[in-house]
């Protein structure tokens, strides 16, 4: 790790400030991603500008048909929030399946977002569930926040304040780890919505997608008998752990696995 | 009467207390006055000429007090890293042992590999000035499986060795298997991959070297399982410094498995700095840098071929084995895949012809040496995985096969074709308690019960035998090893009755400091609490050869009792002197000395008070203090063997492997602390079944880096990967030590991954399935089921 300078700002206006006024800022939440690549040198920031000070990133409230968590929650509070296993327990289920009790402990959802890492979970339930993600300058629909590989549509210090997931009459998630890391070889998030049926797969591709054959198919009958077409294992990922055709395949065995589950 | 806490009894760790606590004492948690960091600047190319290094921005940056490489380490006349067996090619060439400069010069062989040392005020400072040094390299290309390395063309990982052969080495009688073959039944045919696995030991390595001008004398902190072995080779053969200038202290060391018996450039590195630069410093490996550099295991490619007469009886195996070694020597690399592997190809048969030949190779890797097991693992893993294919080919069951051919134990001394004489074991025993526990009768149930909810179940075993106990010096001499394989022990009365025992076996987990005090406690009818154990540190322990190949109760712990047998004996002299008799008239027993003819008696505490307060000793007969040491050389290995039987379910939509359950019959001979052996056998198990299951050590095969480079593509087994151990034990005492031990600290990795993938096998057999190479991951068991229903559509 090479050395930094640190602030806690109380605000989130306080935090955009700070960030604006130096030469490489970066936010930090959980630091459960960020920290990792700062120890290895892949990143090597001026200055860390933490978020876990201000209150208005923190909890979680449920209100107007929506679920909204503030971005600073952590993966924990989501798990065992009784409020959302109420409204959403597919979301607990995930948020109960990242990494392990440390990183639940201290990994935030706004984190998380923000790395938008391939592998990652709560992706797959930001698309898949149709949320909007609210940040200090403007509101963004999920099918417009995920820009592929650790990319989103954040612009440089903007701050992603919280998530609001409208909340659907029935959705599951069901999750493939990887062996070593455990992040999701894949993951698929499939939702009956009042929009209509969403699915979205996370680790299979270079970021997460919706698969709209699946959609299309649960469509007319939002069953784990539904029949699901094959997914095609065109520009899935392949590495050591996973060949793109296993991916391709378990991503229906996930999704059959997702709805199951659907609560 | 005999104390509590003696031998047999499961007393709980002592040691556990500063470990849980966190107040253990490793190499990193000691700071020396004045102390400065040092951090290597690695190879990022698998091979590399090295054109030149320019570090003038390194040394001009903050706190930056040095930088060397490896053009100063000639310069100081420093020798290579030593190889510490010599292993001879079948036409009586001796291995190649190209040079391993502990600084590469002129060339690297791996990535990962050392080009120069930075010391700096900071650890940071010392990495952010490594970042600066400017290296120019030019890349080669590099040789990264070991069989294609052998191709002709292949890129040469050391021009001085063609080939890129070590040695071409064979045991065994050849004519007499050839013949075998002919006269066979049937014939099995295996091939297997023995996968690469990297040790990840909890504590990474770490060093400290300092130097003192006053006293000319180095030392050495470092993270390793025999610190004399260490002074001795470094002392010797790299740095050129006499034994008694050099201490090697190996403080609290958090696992070893193998990689941490080596003795690894950093830590010549570090002490050879110390003198030069005149600073204390310290170097602690990160996780990455530990999967660069840590000794790696495994690495074998094999073809196996069993022949049978029409009964499935054993007529001969015949072996042949590519080895990986890596990019250099390690110390103990060449003595695996041979002395360690191909003695151990009997098994627990009676098969009279066995021939092995094995090919070492030089890959641009990191070095391969000995991994939990050692050579033994690869050689259960071959001969189990073919018997249970030999057993499906004959239509025999594979408890049949094996009990036709398992060595009666009326047999013992048994002598096999490979040299080992095995000294005692119950074999059949061992085979109907594993499969009684484990219920195999049942298992077409569970099968069908597991068939309902769509999975497949399979049953496999494992019938293992290892040789332990490493070794005689006599037998290992003669098979090339360049150091002698005794132990050394100290028992020192203090004059009020406490005892320390100095110990050259080193612990880093094993739970020494416990079970080595049960022995004495027994053996001198001293309370437990009242016995010290202190190992790790060449200034207070007399020699020692350190802890690996399960030989720490076996030979460390027999060293201790005949150093105790020495104290008993100089004790009863003294006791005689008091008590007015003679020697031989005086009995001891749990810790009193009873003159036979007045019943009177003396405690050995009474005995050692006087041995220090000798007031009226008579002079030319007996001398003061109670203090004694005692060399152990074994007669034989130990042979510690058992039965292991895993049951696997599969799911067939994602290929996923999971234990159903594992059972564990193992004989160690006698035991000393029955909860410790459990803990190892736990252990053991649990990397046996990360083998077979999850760990991977992959290479790009072009570039030749490094893949699974960390925890986020290296998979170690974790708790839920396993089940709960079904553990017992059957105690046939090893016949040639007086604790009738064998040692228990390999067996769980050298039985369980045959147990399991044979379970694998058995549960994907029905499909045509007969082989799957380590590990059975969820992709590699599905690619398995797609290709065998493609071949059933077709
Ligand atoms: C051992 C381990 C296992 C893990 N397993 C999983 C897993 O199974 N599944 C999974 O999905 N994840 C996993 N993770 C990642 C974990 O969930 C991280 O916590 C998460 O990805 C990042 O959240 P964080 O709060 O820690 O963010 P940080 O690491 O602090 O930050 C990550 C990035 O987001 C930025 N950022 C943080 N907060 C905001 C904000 N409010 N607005 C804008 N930018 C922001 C930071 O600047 C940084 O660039 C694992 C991590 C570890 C260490």
């Amino acid at each position: 790790m090479r050395e930094f300078s640190y602030h806690r700002p109380k605000s989130v206006a306080d935090a955009a400030k700070a960030f604006g006024s130096k030469p490489e800022a970066r936010y930090l939440a959980g630091g459960h991603s960020l920290l990792p690549a700062m120890k290895q040198r892949l990143n090597a920031p001026s200055d860390l500008i933490d978020l876990s000070g201000i209150k208005d990133l923190k909890g979680i409230k449920v209100s107007g048909g929506d679920v909204v968590i503030g971005a600073g929650t952590t993966h924990a509070e989501v798990a065992h929030s009784a409020e959302i296993k109420k409204e959403i327990p597919a979301l607990c289920v995930l948020a109960d399946g990242i990494g392990d009790p440390q990183v639940r402990n201290r990994g935030t959802i706004g984190g998380s977002l923000a790395n938008n890492d391939p592998a990652s979970d709560y992706p797959a339930a930001v698309l898949g569930l149709g949320a909007t993600v609210v940040t200090d300058k403007r509101e963004i629909a999920a099918d417009k926040f995920f820009k592929g590989l650790f990319e989103t549509a954040l612009e440089e210090g903007e701050i992603i304040t919280a998530v609001r997931f409208p909340i659907p009459e029935k959705a599951g998630y069901a999750k493939f780890a990887q062996p070593a890391s455990r992040f999701c070889i894949v993951g698929v998030m499939a939702a009956k919505t009042k929009s209509g049926v969403r699915v979205a797969v996370t680790g299979a591709g270079p970021g997460v997608f919706r698969a709209s054959d699946i959609e299309k198919a649960l469509s007319s009958s939002f069953s784990a008998s539904a029949q699901l077409p094959a997914a095609s294992a065109k520009g899935l990922n392949s590495d050591i752990h996973a060949g793109a055709d296993y991916r391709a395949h378990l991503i229906g065995v996930m999704a059959k696995r997702a709805v199951a589950s659907a609560g | 009467m005999a104390l509590p806490n003696g031998i047999g009894a499961s007393v709980r760790r002592v040691e556990d207390n500063r470990f849980i606590t966190g107040r253990g004492t490793y190499t990193d948690d000691i700071n020396r006055p004045g102390q400065t960091y040092g951090w290597f600047v690695r190879s990022p190319h698998a091979a590399a000429k090295i054109k030149s290094i320019n570090a003038k921005k390194a040394l001009a940056m903050p706190g930056v007090i040095a930088v060397l490489t490896g053009a100063d380490m000639v310069e100081d006349k420093i020798g290579g890293l030593p190889c510490g067996w010599l292993v001879k090619s079948k036409d009586g060439t001796p291995m190649k042992e190209p040079g391993h400069p502990p600084l590469a010069v002129d060339r690297v062989r791996h990535v990962g590999d050392q080009v120069a040392f930075v010391i700096a005020a900071t650890r940071e400072g010392a990495r952010d000035a490594a970042d600066a040094v400017e290296v120019n390299y030019e890349p080669l290309k590099a040789a990264v499986d070991a069989t294609a390395a052998l191709k002709p063309g292949a890129p040469l990982v050391h021009d001085d060795v063609p080939g890129n052969l070590c040695y071409d080495w064979e045991w065994g009688d050849k004519a007499k298997t050839d013949e075998a073959f002919k006269n066979a039944a049937h014939v099995t045919k295996l091939k297997v991959v023995n996968n690469r696995l990297v040790p990840n030991a909890i504590e990474p390595r770490a060093a400290i070297g300092e130097y003192d001008r006053a006293s000319d004398r180095y030392t050495l902190y470092t993270t390793t399982q025999n610190p004399h072995v260490i002074r001795l080779l470094m002392g010797a053969f790299v740095l050129h410094v006499p034994e008694s200038k050099l201490r090697v202290v190996a403080p609290d060391v958090g696992g070893g498995f193998g990689s941490k018996i080596f003795h690894y450039a950093e830590e010549a590195v570090v002490t050879w700095a110390a003198k030069k630069t005149g600073q204390t410093i310290k170097w602690t490996c990160d996780r990455s840098e530990s999967f660069l550099t840590d000794a790696h295991g495994r690495d074998h490619a094999t073809e196996a071929e069993l022949a049978m007469d029409k009964n499935g009886k054993f007529l001969g195996l015949r072996v042949h084995t590519v080895a990986s070694m890596g990019a250099y020597l390690s110390t103990f690399a060449s003595s695996v895949p041979t002395y360690l592997y191909a003695t151990l190809l009997a098994g627990q048969y009676s098969t009279p012809a066995i021939y092995a030949n094995v090919k070492a190779v030089f890959t641009n890797t990191v070095p391969v040496d000995a991994y939990r097991g050692a050579g033994r693992p690869e050689a259960c893993y071959i001969l189990e995985r073919i018997v249970e294919n030999a057993a499906r080919e004959m239509k025999l069951d594979k408890t049949e096969i094996r009990r036709r051919n398992l060595i009666p134990a009326a047999a013992m001394p048994y002598m096999t074709p490979v040299a080992l004489q095995y000294d005692s074991g119950n074999f059949a025993h061992n085979l109907d308690v594993g499969l009684k526990a484990a219920d195999y009768a049942g298992f077409g149930k569970r099968k069908e019960a597991s068939a309902k909810q769509g999975k497949l179940r399979g049953i496999g075993l494992s019938t293992y035998i290892e040789a332990c106990g490493i070794a005689p010096s006599a037998v290992a001499g003669a098979l090339g090893a360049r150091a002698g394989l005794y132990e050394a022990a100290e028992v020192r009365f203090h004059p009020t009755g406490t005892v320390t025992v100095f110990t050259g076996s080193h612990s880093h987990g094993q739970g020494h400091e416990t079970s080595f005090a049960q022995v004495v406690s027994t053996k001198l009818g001293v309370p437990f609490e009242n016995i010290e154990i202190v190992h790790g540190d060449t200034d207070r322990i007399p020699f020692g050869m350190g802890t690996y190949g399960s030989r720490s109760i076996a030979v460390g712990g027999v060293a201790i009792v005949e150093a105790c047998e020495k104290i008993i004996k100089k004790g009863r002299k003294i006791a005689a002197h008091v008590l007015q008799t003679t020697a031989d008239k005086v009995d001891f027993e749990d810790g009193v000395y009873k003159d036979k003819a007045s019943n009177k008696t003396m405690t050995i505490a009474e005995v050692a008070f006087t041995a220090y307060v000798p007031h009226n000793f008579p002079h030319d007969t007996l001398e003061p203090g109670l203090d004694e040491q005692a060399f152990y050389d074994p007669k034989n290995f130990t042979y510690p063997n058992g039965c292991y039987v895993c049951e696997v379910e599969i799911a067939q939509d994602t290929g996923e492997v999971s234990i159903a359950s594992f059972y564990a019959v193992d004989d160690f001979g006698k035991i000393i602390n029955p909860m410790i052996v459990e803990g190892q056998v736990h252990g053991g198990l649990g990397q046996g079944i990360g083998q077979a299951l999850l760990e991977n050590c992959v290479y790009d095969q072009q570039s030749g880096q490094l893949i699974s480079g960390s925890y986020m593509d290296y998979a170690m087994p974790r708790a839920d990967n396993l089940p709960s151990f079904n553990v017992s034990t059957t105690e046939v005492p090893c016949t040639h030590n007086v604790l009738g031990v064998k040692g228990c600290g390999e067996a769980g990795a050298i039985g369980a991954p045959a147990a399991v993938m044979n379970a694998v096998v058995d549960a994907l057999a029905p499909l045509g399935i007969t082989h799957l190479e380590m590990p059975a991951t969820s992709q590699n068991v599905w690619s398995a089921l797609q290709s065998a229903n493609k071949k059933a559509a077709d």
